[in-house]
Protein backbone atom coordinates (compact mmCIF):
# COMPACT_ATOMS: atom_id res chain seq x y z
CA UNK A 1 0.00 0.00 0.00
CA UNK A 2 1.28 3.46 -0.84
CA UNK A 3 2.52 5.62 2.02
CA UNK A 4 0.18 8.48 1.35
CA UNK A 5 -3.28 7.89 -0.12
CA UNK A 6 -5.07 10.98 -1.37
CA UNK A 7 -8.67 11.68 -0.46
CA UNK A 8 -9.63 11.13 -4.08
CA UNK A 9 -8.21 7.64 -4.04
CA UNK A 10 -9.94 6.95 -0.73
CA UNK A 11 -13.26 7.80 -2.36
CA UNK A 12 -12.82 6.19 -5.76
CA UNK A 13 -10.67 3.12 -5.16
CA UNK A 14 -13.54 1.11 -3.61
CA UNK A 15 -15.66 1.71 -6.70
CA UNK A 16 -13.60 -0.61 -8.84
CA UNK A 17 -9.97 -1.44 -8.00
CA UNK A 18 -10.70 -2.23 -4.37
CA UNK A 19 -14.44 -2.93 -4.54
CA UNK A 20 -15.66 -4.44 -1.28
CA UNK A 21 -17.90 -7.00 -2.97
CA UNK A 22 -16.11 -8.17 -6.09
CA UNK A 23 -12.49 -7.68 -4.98
CA UNK A 24 -12.60 -8.12 -1.22
CA UNK A 25 -15.60 -10.54 -1.50
CA UNK A 26 -17.36 -9.04 1.53
CA UNK A 27 -21.09 -8.74 2.13
CA UNK A 28 -22.01 -11.51 -0.33
CA UNK A 29 -24.97 -12.83 1.67
CA UNK A 30 -26.97 -9.62 1.42
CA UNK A 31 -26.19 -9.45 -2.32
CA UNK A 32 -27.91 -12.82 -2.69
CA UNK A 33 -30.85 -11.88 -0.54
CA UNK A 34 -31.99 -8.44 -1.59
CA UNK A 35 -31.29 -8.31 -5.34
CA UNK A 36 -34.24 -10.25 -6.77
CA UNK A 37 -35.80 -6.85 -7.51
CA UNK A 38 -34.10 -3.55 -8.29
CA UNK A 39 -35.96 -1.39 -5.77
CA UNK A 40 -34.93 -3.17 -2.56
CA UNK A 41 -31.40 -3.38 -3.96
CA UNK A 42 -31.31 0.42 -4.30
CA UNK A 43 -32.82 0.98 -0.84
CA UNK A 44 -30.34 -1.47 0.67
CA UNK A 45 -27.44 0.23 -1.14
CA UNK A 46 -28.47 3.68 0.10
CA UNK A 47 -28.93 2.36 3.65
CA UNK A 48 -25.45 0.83 3.67
CA UNK A 49 -23.91 4.07 2.31
CA UNK A 50 -25.60 6.08 5.08
CA UNK A 51 -24.72 3.69 7.89
CA UNK A 52 -21.13 3.18 6.72
CA UNK A 53 -20.41 6.89 6.20
CA UNK A 54 -21.81 7.96 9.58
CA UNK A 55 -20.31 5.03 11.48
CA UNK A 56 -16.91 5.82 9.96
CA UNK A 57 -17.17 9.49 10.98
CA UNK A 58 -18.34 8.71 14.52
CA UNK A 59 -15.65 6.08 15.11
CA UNK A 60 -13.03 8.36 13.60
CA UNK A 61 -14.05 11.19 15.96
CA UNK A 62 -13.91 8.82 18.93
CA UNK A 63 -10.79 6.96 17.79
CA UNK A 64 -8.41 8.55 20.31
CA UNK A 65 -10.73 7.99 23.26
CA UNK A 66 -11.82 4.40 22.64
CA UNK A 67 -10.25 1.96 25.11
CA UNK A 68 -8.42 -0.64 22.98
CA UNK A 69 -9.80 -3.68 24.76
CA UNK A 70 -13.44 -2.80 24.01
CA UNK A 71 -13.03 -1.16 20.61
CA UNK A 72 -14.97 -3.85 18.73
CA UNK A 73 -17.86 -3.49 21.21
CA UNK A 74 -17.85 0.28 20.76
CA UNK A 75 -17.89 -0.14 16.98
CA UNK A 76 -20.77 -2.60 17.22
CA UNK A 77 -22.80 -0.30 19.48
CA UNK A 78 -22.37 2.61 17.07
CA UNK A 79 -23.23 0.50 14.00
CA UNK A 80 -26.19 -1.15 15.71
CA UNK A 81 -27.56 2.22 16.81
CA UNK A 82 -27.30 3.63 13.28
CA UNK A 83 -28.86 0.54 11.72
CA UNK A 84 -31.85 0.67 14.06
CA UNK A 85 -32.35 4.34 13.19
CA UNK A 86 -32.21 3.54 9.45
CA UNK A 87 -34.68 0.70 9.99
CA UNK A 88 -37.09 3.01 11.83
CA UNK A 89 -36.82 5.67 9.12
CA UNK A 90 -37.53 3.10 6.39
CA UNK A 91 -40.56 1.79 8.30
CA UNK A 92 -41.88 5.33 8.44
CA UNK A 93 -41.09 6.51 4.92
CA UNK A 94 -40.54 3.43 2.71
CA UNK A 95 -42.76 0.79 4.29
CA UNK A 96 -43.02 -1.55 1.29
CA UNK A 97 -39.28 -1.60 0.71
CA UNK A 98 -38.68 -2.16 4.41
CA UNK A 99 -41.12 -5.09 4.34
CA UNK A 100 -39.25 -6.66 1.42
CA UNK A 101 -35.85 -6.10 3.04
CA UNK A 102 -37.19 -7.34 6.40
CA UNK A 103 -34.32 -8.75 8.43
CA UNK A 104 -31.60 -7.72 6.02
CA UNK A 105 -31.56 -4.11 7.21
CA UNK A 106 -30.93 -5.43 10.71
CA UNK A 107 -28.25 -7.69 9.32
CA UNK A 108 -26.29 -4.67 8.05
CA UNK A 109 -24.86 -4.77 11.59
CA UNK A 110 -23.09 -7.99 10.78
CA UNK A 111 -22.11 -6.96 7.27
CA UNK A 112 -18.37 -7.56 7.14
CA UNK A 113 -17.82 -4.41 5.06
CA UNK A 114 -18.78 -2.23 8.02
CA UNK A 115 -16.62 -3.82 10.67
CA UNK A 116 -13.81 -4.11 8.14
CA UNK A 117 -13.83 -0.41 7.28
CA UNK A 118 -14.23 0.74 10.87
CA UNK A 119 -11.37 -1.40 12.11
CA UNK A 120 -9.06 -0.89 9.15
CA UNK A 121 -9.69 2.74 8.28
CA UNK A 122 -11.74 4.82 10.70
CA UNK A 123 -9.71 3.76 13.76
CA UNK A 124 -6.59 5.24 12.15
CA UNK A 125 -7.75 8.21 10.09
CA UNK A 126 -9.26 11.67 10.49
CA UNK A 127 -13.07 12.16 10.14
CA UNK A 128 -13.11 13.63 6.60
CA UNK A 129 -11.08 10.86 4.90
CA UNK A 130 -13.11 8.36 6.96
CA UNK A 131 -16.33 9.86 5.66
CA UNK A 132 -15.05 9.59 2.07
CA UNK A 133 -13.94 6.02 2.71
CA UNK A 134 -17.40 5.17 4.04
CA UNK A 135 -19.18 6.77 1.11
CA UNK A 136 -16.77 5.17 -1.38
CA UNK A 137 -17.16 1.67 0.02
CA UNK A 138 -20.90 2.11 0.39
CA UNK A 139 -21.18 3.15 -3.25
CA UNK A 140 -18.90 0.30 -4.29
CA UNK A 141 -21.30 -2.09 -2.55
CA UNK A 142 -24.41 -0.36 -3.90
CA UNK A 143 -23.14 -0.47 -7.50
CA UNK A 144 -22.78 -4.25 -7.42
CA UNK A 145 -26.20 -4.60 -5.77
CA UNK A 146 -27.79 -2.44 -8.45
CA UNK A 147 -26.08 -4.24 -11.35
CA UNK A 148 -27.12 -7.63 -9.99
CA UNK A 149 -30.63 -6.37 -9.15
CA UNK A 150 -31.01 -4.88 -12.63
CA UNK A 151 -30.26 -8.14 -14.44
CA UNK A 152 -32.21 -10.33 -12.02
CA UNK A 153 -35.35 -8.23 -12.23
CA UNK A 154 -35.07 -7.72 -15.99
CA UNK A 155 -34.64 -11.39 -16.87
CA UNK A 156 -36.46 -12.87 -13.88
CA UNK A 157 -39.62 -10.76 -13.90
CA UNK A 158 -39.42 -8.77 -17.15
CA UNK A 159 -39.81 -5.56 -15.15
CA UNK A 160 -37.58 -2.76 -13.83
CA UNK A 161 -38.57 -1.00 -10.59
CA UNK A 162 -41.93 -2.71 -11.01
CA UNK A 163 -42.60 -1.31 -14.51
CA UNK A 164 -43.04 -3.78 -17.34
CA UNK A 165 -40.15 -3.36 -19.78
CA UNK A 166 -40.29 -6.61 -21.72
CA UNK A 167 -43.12 -5.95 -24.19
CA UNK A 168 -46.12 -8.26 -24.35
CA UNK A 169 -45.28 -9.14 -27.97
CA UNK A 170 -42.15 -10.95 -26.71
CA UNK A 171 -44.29 -13.13 -24.45
CA UNK A 172 -46.73 -13.75 -27.29
CA UNK A 173 -43.79 -14.88 -29.40
CA UNK A 174 -42.90 -17.48 -26.78
CA UNK A 175 -40.46 -15.60 -24.52
CA UNK A 176 -40.56 -16.78 -20.90
CA UNK A 177 -39.18 -15.10 -17.79
CA UNK A 178 -36.23 -16.99 -16.36
CA UNK A 179 -37.42 -18.27 -12.99
CA UNK A 180 -33.89 -19.18 -11.94
CA UNK A 181 -33.01 -15.46 -11.95
CA UNK A 182 -35.29 -14.92 -8.96
CA UNK A 183 -33.53 -17.59 -6.90
CA UNK A 184 -30.35 -16.90 -4.90
CA UNK A 185 -27.94 -19.06 -6.96
CA UNK A 186 -28.29 -16.71 -9.92
CA UNK A 187 -27.07 -13.81 -7.78
CA UNK A 188 -23.86 -15.73 -7.10
CA UNK A 189 -23.45 -16.52 -10.79
CA UNK A 190 -23.97 -12.85 -11.70
CA UNK A 191 -21.49 -11.71 -9.04
CA UNK A 192 -19.03 -14.23 -10.44
CA UNK A 193 -19.57 -12.83 -13.95
CA UNK A 194 -18.90 -9.30 -12.67
CA UNK A 195 -15.72 -10.52 -10.97
CA UNK A 196 -14.68 -12.22 -14.21
CA UNK A 197 -15.26 -9.08 -16.30
CA UNK A 198 -13.53 -6.89 -13.74
CA UNK A 199 -10.45 -9.07 -13.48
CA UNK A 200 -10.04 -9.32 -17.24
CA UNK A 201 -10.14 -5.52 -17.45
CA UNK A 202 -7.83 -4.90 -14.46
CA UNK A 203 -4.87 -7.20 -15.08
CA UNK A 204 -3.22 -6.29 -11.77
CA UNK A 205 -6.11 -7.90 -9.84
CA UNK A 206 -5.43 -11.28 -11.39
CA UNK A 207 -3.89 -13.83 -9.08
CA UNK A 208 -1.31 -16.37 -10.21
CA UNK B 1 -5.59 9.70 32.17
CA UNK B 2 -5.03 5.98 31.84
CA UNK B 3 -7.24 4.83 29.01
CA UNK B 4 -6.61 1.16 29.72
CA UNK B 5 -7.91 1.31 33.29
CA UNK B 6 -11.07 -0.54 34.22
CA UNK B 7 -12.75 2.59 35.55
CA UNK B 8 -12.22 4.45 32.27
CA UNK B 9 -13.49 1.51 30.24
CA UNK B 10 -16.62 1.10 32.34
CA UNK B 11 -17.47 4.80 32.39
CA UNK B 12 -16.81 5.02 28.64
CA UNK B 13 -19.18 2.21 27.76
CA UNK B 14 -21.89 3.48 30.13
CA UNK B 15 -21.79 6.96 28.59
CA UNK B 16 -21.80 5.49 25.07
CA UNK B 17 -24.77 3.23 25.76
CA UNK B 18 -26.76 6.06 27.38
CA UNK B 19 -26.10 8.37 24.41
CA UNK B 20 -27.01 5.71 21.82
CA UNK B 21 -30.04 4.65 23.85
CA UNK B 22 -31.31 8.22 24.04
CA UNK B 23 -30.86 8.68 20.30
CA UNK B 24 -32.80 5.49 19.57
CA UNK B 25 -35.61 6.37 21.94
CA UNK B 26 -35.92 9.82 20.38
CA UNK B 27 -36.04 8.37 16.84
CA UNK B 28 -38.61 5.82 17.83
CA UNK B 29 -40.86 8.42 19.47
CA UNK B 30 -40.54 10.81 16.56
CA UNK B 31 -41.44 8.23 13.91
CA UNK B 32 -44.01 6.09 15.71
CA UNK B 33 -47.06 7.92 14.33
CA UNK B 34 -46.05 7.48 10.72
CA UNK B 35 -45.05 3.86 11.24
CA UNK B 36 -48.41 3.04 12.78
CA UNK B 37 -50.18 4.64 9.80
CA UNK B 38 -48.16 2.45 7.45
CA UNK B 39 -48.92 -0.67 9.47
CA UNK B 40 -52.64 0.17 9.50
CA UNK B 41 -52.67 0.86 5.76
CA UNK B 42 -50.92 -2.46 5.16
CA UNK B 43 -53.53 -4.30 7.24
CA UNK B 44 -56.34 -2.53 5.37
CA UNK B 45 -54.77 -3.60 2.07
CA UNK B 46 -54.69 -7.21 3.27
CA UNK B 47 -58.34 -7.11 4.33
CA UNK B 48 -59.35 -5.72 0.95
CA UNK B 49 -57.29 -8.41 -0.83
CA UNK B 50 -59.47 -11.08 0.79
CA UNK B 51 -62.49 -9.47 -0.88
CA UNK B 52 -60.56 -9.58 -4.18
CA UNK B 53 -60.05 -5.81 -4.26
CA UNK B 54 -56.51 -4.59 -4.98
CA UNK B 55 -56.29 -0.91 -4.07
CA UNK B 56 -53.62 1.36 -5.52
CA UNK B 57 -50.72 2.15 -3.25
CA UNK B 58 -51.24 5.41 -1.38
CA UNK B 59 -54.96 5.05 -1.87
CA UNK B 60 -55.52 2.18 0.53
CA UNK B 61 -57.15 4.08 3.39
CA UNK B 62 -59.68 5.78 1.11
CA UNK B 63 -60.54 2.50 -0.64
CA UNK B 64 -60.87 0.75 2.72
CA UNK B 65 -63.32 3.40 3.94
CA UNK B 66 -65.28 3.08 0.73
CA UNK B 67 -65.62 -0.70 0.57
CA UNK B 68 -65.60 -1.73 4.23
CA UNK B 69 -68.95 -0.24 5.14
CA UNK B 70 -69.04 -1.52 8.72
CA UNK B 71 -67.14 -3.73 11.10
CA UNK B 72 -68.07 -5.25 14.43
CA UNK B 73 -66.99 -7.83 16.97
CA UNK B 74 -68.89 -11.00 17.83
CA UNK B 75 -68.35 -13.73 20.40
CA UNK B 76 -68.55 -17.46 19.98
CA UNK B 77 -72.33 -17.41 20.49
CA UNK B 78 -72.68 -15.06 17.54
CA UNK B 79 -73.70 -12.07 19.70
CA UNK B 80 -72.34 -8.66 18.79
CA UNK B 81 -70.05 -7.19 21.45
CA UNK B 82 -70.37 -3.50 22.22
CA UNK B 83 -67.52 -1.12 22.96
CA UNK B 84 -64.74 -2.84 21.02
CA UNK B 85 -63.46 -1.87 17.60
CA UNK B 86 -62.81 -4.72 15.18
CA UNK B 87 -59.71 -3.07 13.75
CA UNK B 88 -58.02 -2.78 17.16
CA UNK B 89 -58.32 -6.45 18.05
CA UNK B 90 -55.08 -8.39 18.10
CA UNK B 91 -56.01 -11.58 16.26
CA UNK B 92 -52.70 -13.20 17.18
CA UNK B 93 -53.40 -13.18 20.91
CA UNK B 94 -57.12 -13.93 20.48
CA UNK B 95 -56.35 -17.06 18.46
CA UNK B 96 -54.55 -18.53 21.49
CA UNK B 97 -57.52 -18.12 23.86
CA UNK B 98 -60.21 -20.71 24.42
CA UNK B 99 -62.92 -20.37 21.76
CA UNK B 100 -65.61 -19.14 24.17
CA UNK B 101 -63.45 -16.27 25.46
CA UNK B 102 -62.41 -14.85 22.10
CA UNK B 103 -63.40 -11.54 20.60
CA UNK B 104 -64.00 -12.17 16.93
CA UNK B 105 -63.73 -9.28 14.46
CA UNK B 106 -65.93 -9.14 11.37
CA UNK B 107 -65.43 -6.70 8.49
CA UNK B 108 -68.34 -6.17 6.13
CA UNK B 109 -67.33 -5.29 2.62
CA UNK B 110 -69.89 -3.93 0.16
CA UNK B 111 -68.63 -4.73 -3.31
CA UNK B 112 -69.23 -2.66 -6.44
CA UNK B 113 -72.41 -4.62 -7.28
CA UNK B 114 -73.87 -4.03 -3.81
CA UNK B 115 -73.36 -7.54 -2.42
CA UNK B 116 -72.13 -7.84 1.17
CA UNK B 117 -69.08 -9.97 1.93
CA UNK B 118 -68.06 -10.91 5.45
CA UNK B 119 -64.30 -10.86 6.01
CA UNK B 120 -62.90 -12.85 8.95
CA UNK B 121 -59.28 -12.76 10.12
CA UNK B 122 -57.29 -15.96 10.75
CA UNK B 123 -53.93 -16.44 12.44
CA UNK B 124 -51.75 -19.51 12.96
CA UNK B 125 -48.30 -21.02 12.76
CA UNK B 126 -46.37 -22.15 9.70
CA UNK B 127 -43.02 -23.89 9.69
CA UNK B 128 -40.72 -21.00 10.63
CA UNK B 129 -43.02 -18.38 12.02
CA UNK B 130 -46.54 -16.99 12.08
CA UNK B 131 -48.91 -17.15 9.13
CA UNK B 132 -52.10 -15.14 8.91
CA UNK B 133 -54.78 -14.16 6.49
CA UNK B 134 -58.34 -13.06 5.84
CA UNK B 135 -61.20 -15.12 4.47
CA UNK B 136 -64.22 -13.45 2.86
CA UNK B 137 -67.61 -15.18 2.89
CA UNK B 138 -70.68 -14.56 0.77
CA UNK B 139 -73.78 -13.43 2.63
CA UNK B 140 -75.01 -17.06 2.78
CA UNK B 141 -72.37 -17.55 5.51
CA UNK B 142 -70.99 -20.65 3.83
CA UNK B 143 -69.47 -19.91 0.43
CA UNK B 144 -65.93 -18.52 0.42
CA UNK B 145 -65.74 -15.44 -1.78
CA UNK B 146 -62.01 -14.91 -1.53
CA UNK B 147 -59.01 -15.48 0.67
CA UNK B 148 -55.72 -13.83 1.40
CA UNK B 149 -52.76 -15.40 3.19
CA UNK B 150 -49.44 -13.99 4.30
CA UNK B 151 -46.48 -15.25 6.25
CA UNK B 152 -43.49 -13.90 8.06
CA UNK B 153 -40.69 -16.14 6.88
CA UNK B 154 -41.80 -19.37 5.21
CA UNK B 155 -39.38 -21.01 2.79
CA UNK B 156 -39.36 -19.11 -0.53
CA UNK B 157 -40.68 -21.24 -3.37
CA UNK B 158 -42.21 -23.79 -0.98
CA UNK B 159 -44.22 -22.70 2.07
CA UNK B 160 -44.08 -19.08 0.98
CA UNK B 161 -46.30 -19.98 -1.98
CA UNK B 162 -49.35 -19.66 0.28
CA UNK B 163 -49.29 -15.93 -0.34
CA UNK B 164 -49.62 -16.43 -4.11
CA UNK B 165 -53.04 -16.15 -5.75
CA UNK B 166 -52.43 -19.63 -7.22
CA UNK B 167 -52.95 -21.00 -3.72
CA UNK B 168 -55.46 -18.59 -2.22
CA UNK B 169 -57.75 -18.55 -5.28
CA UNK B 170 -58.40 -22.27 -4.77
CA UNK B 171 -60.58 -21.32 -1.80
CA UNK B 172 -63.07 -19.37 -3.88
CA UNK B 173 -66.45 -21.06 -4.02
CA UNK B 174 -65.71 -23.63 -1.32
CA UNK B 175 -68.40 -24.28 1.31
CA UNK B 176 -67.84 -24.45 5.07
CA UNK B 177 -71.34 -25.83 5.73
CA UNK B 178 -71.75 -29.25 4.17
CA UNK B 179 -74.95 -31.28 4.73
CA UNK B 180 -75.79 -28.94 7.59
CA UNK B 181 -72.51 -29.55 9.37
CA UNK B 182 -69.80 -26.97 9.87
CA UNK B 183 -66.38 -28.00 8.61
CA UNK B 184 -63.71 -25.45 7.75
CA UNK B 185 -61.95 -26.12 4.49
CA UNK B 186 -59.21 -28.74 4.67
CA UNK B 187 -55.80 -28.43 3.06
CA UNK B 188 -54.67 -31.82 1.80
CA UNK B 189 -51.85 -33.28 -0.23
CA UNK B 190 -52.57 -32.85 -3.92
CA UNK B 191 -54.55 -35.83 -5.24
CA UNK B 192 -55.88 -36.88 -1.84
CA UNK B 193 -59.25 -36.23 -0.25
CA UNK B 194 -60.11 -35.51 3.36
CA UNK B 195 -61.78 -38.37 5.27
CA UNK B 196 -64.85 -36.46 6.40
CA UNK B 197 -65.91 -35.31 2.95
CA UNK B 198 -65.50 -31.61 3.65
CA UNK B 199 -64.48 -29.16 0.95
CA UNK B 200 -60.73 -29.09 0.43
CA UNK B 201 -57.94 -27.42 -1.48
CA UNK B 202 -54.59 -28.80 -2.57
CA UNK B 203 -51.64 -28.10 -0.33
CA UNK B 204 -48.24 -27.07 -1.63
CA UNK B 205 -45.76 -29.76 -2.62
CA UNK B 206 -42.65 -29.35 -0.49
CA UNK B 207 -44.51 -27.02 1.83
CA UNK B 208 -46.26 -29.72 3.84
CA UNK B 209 -45.92 -28.17 7.27
CA UNK B 210 -46.98 -24.73 6.07
CA UNK B 211 -49.95 -26.27 4.25
CA UNK B 212 -50.97 -28.17 7.38
CA UNK B 213 -50.52 -24.91 9.28
CA UNK B 214 -53.04 -23.23 6.98
CA UNK B 215 -55.52 -26.06 7.56
CA UNK B 216 -55.05 -25.90 11.34
CA UNK B 217 -55.31 -22.10 11.26
CA UNK B 218 -58.65 -22.24 9.41
CA UNK B 219 -59.89 -24.87 11.81
CA UNK B 220 -58.89 -22.93 14.91
CA UNK B 221 -59.92 -19.47 13.78
CA UNK B 222 -63.08 -20.12 11.74
CA UNK B 223 -64.77 -22.64 14.07
CA UNK B 224 -65.61 -19.97 16.72
CA UNK B 225 -67.50 -18.09 13.98
CA UNK B 226 -69.82 -21.06 13.43
CA UNK B 227 -72.85 -19.50 15.18
CA UNK B 228 -72.26 -16.17 13.50
CA UNK B 229 -72.04 -17.71 10.05
CA UNK B 230 -75.17 -19.78 10.77
CA UNK B 231 -77.02 -16.61 11.71
CA UNK B 232 -76.09 -15.18 8.30
CA UNK B 233 -77.47 -18.27 6.63
CA UNK B 234 -80.78 -18.26 8.56
CA UNK B 235 -82.71 -15.59 6.61
CA UNK B 236 -81.72 -17.29 3.39
CA UNK B 237 -82.89 -20.64 4.72
CA UNK B 238 -86.24 -19.18 5.79
CA UNK B 239 -86.82 -17.78 2.33
CA UNK B 240 -86.36 -21.16 0.64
Amino acid sequence: MADKITNKEVLFNPLSKNNPVVVQILGICSVLAVTAKLEPAIVMGVSVIAVLAFANVIISLLRNTIPTNIRIIVQLVVVAGLVVIVDQVLKAYAYDASKQLSVFIGLIITNCILMGRLEAFAMANKPWPSFLDGVGNGIGYAIILIIVGFFRELFGSGTLLGYQVVPQSFYDAGYVNNGLMILPPMALILVACIIWVQRSVNKDLQED
Amino acid sequence: MNKQSNTYTIIYIIVLVVVVGTALAATSLALRGRQQENINADKMGQILSAALITPDKGNVVAEFDRYITRSFVVNERGETLEGVKAFDIDVASQSKLAADRRQLPVYVCTTADGAEKYILPVYGAGLWGPIWGYVAFDSDGSTVYGAYFAHQGETPGLGAEIEKPAFSSQFEGKQVFKDGRFRPIAVVKAGQQPLNGEDYVDGISGGTITSKGVGAMLDNCLTPYKKFLQSLAQPAAAAD
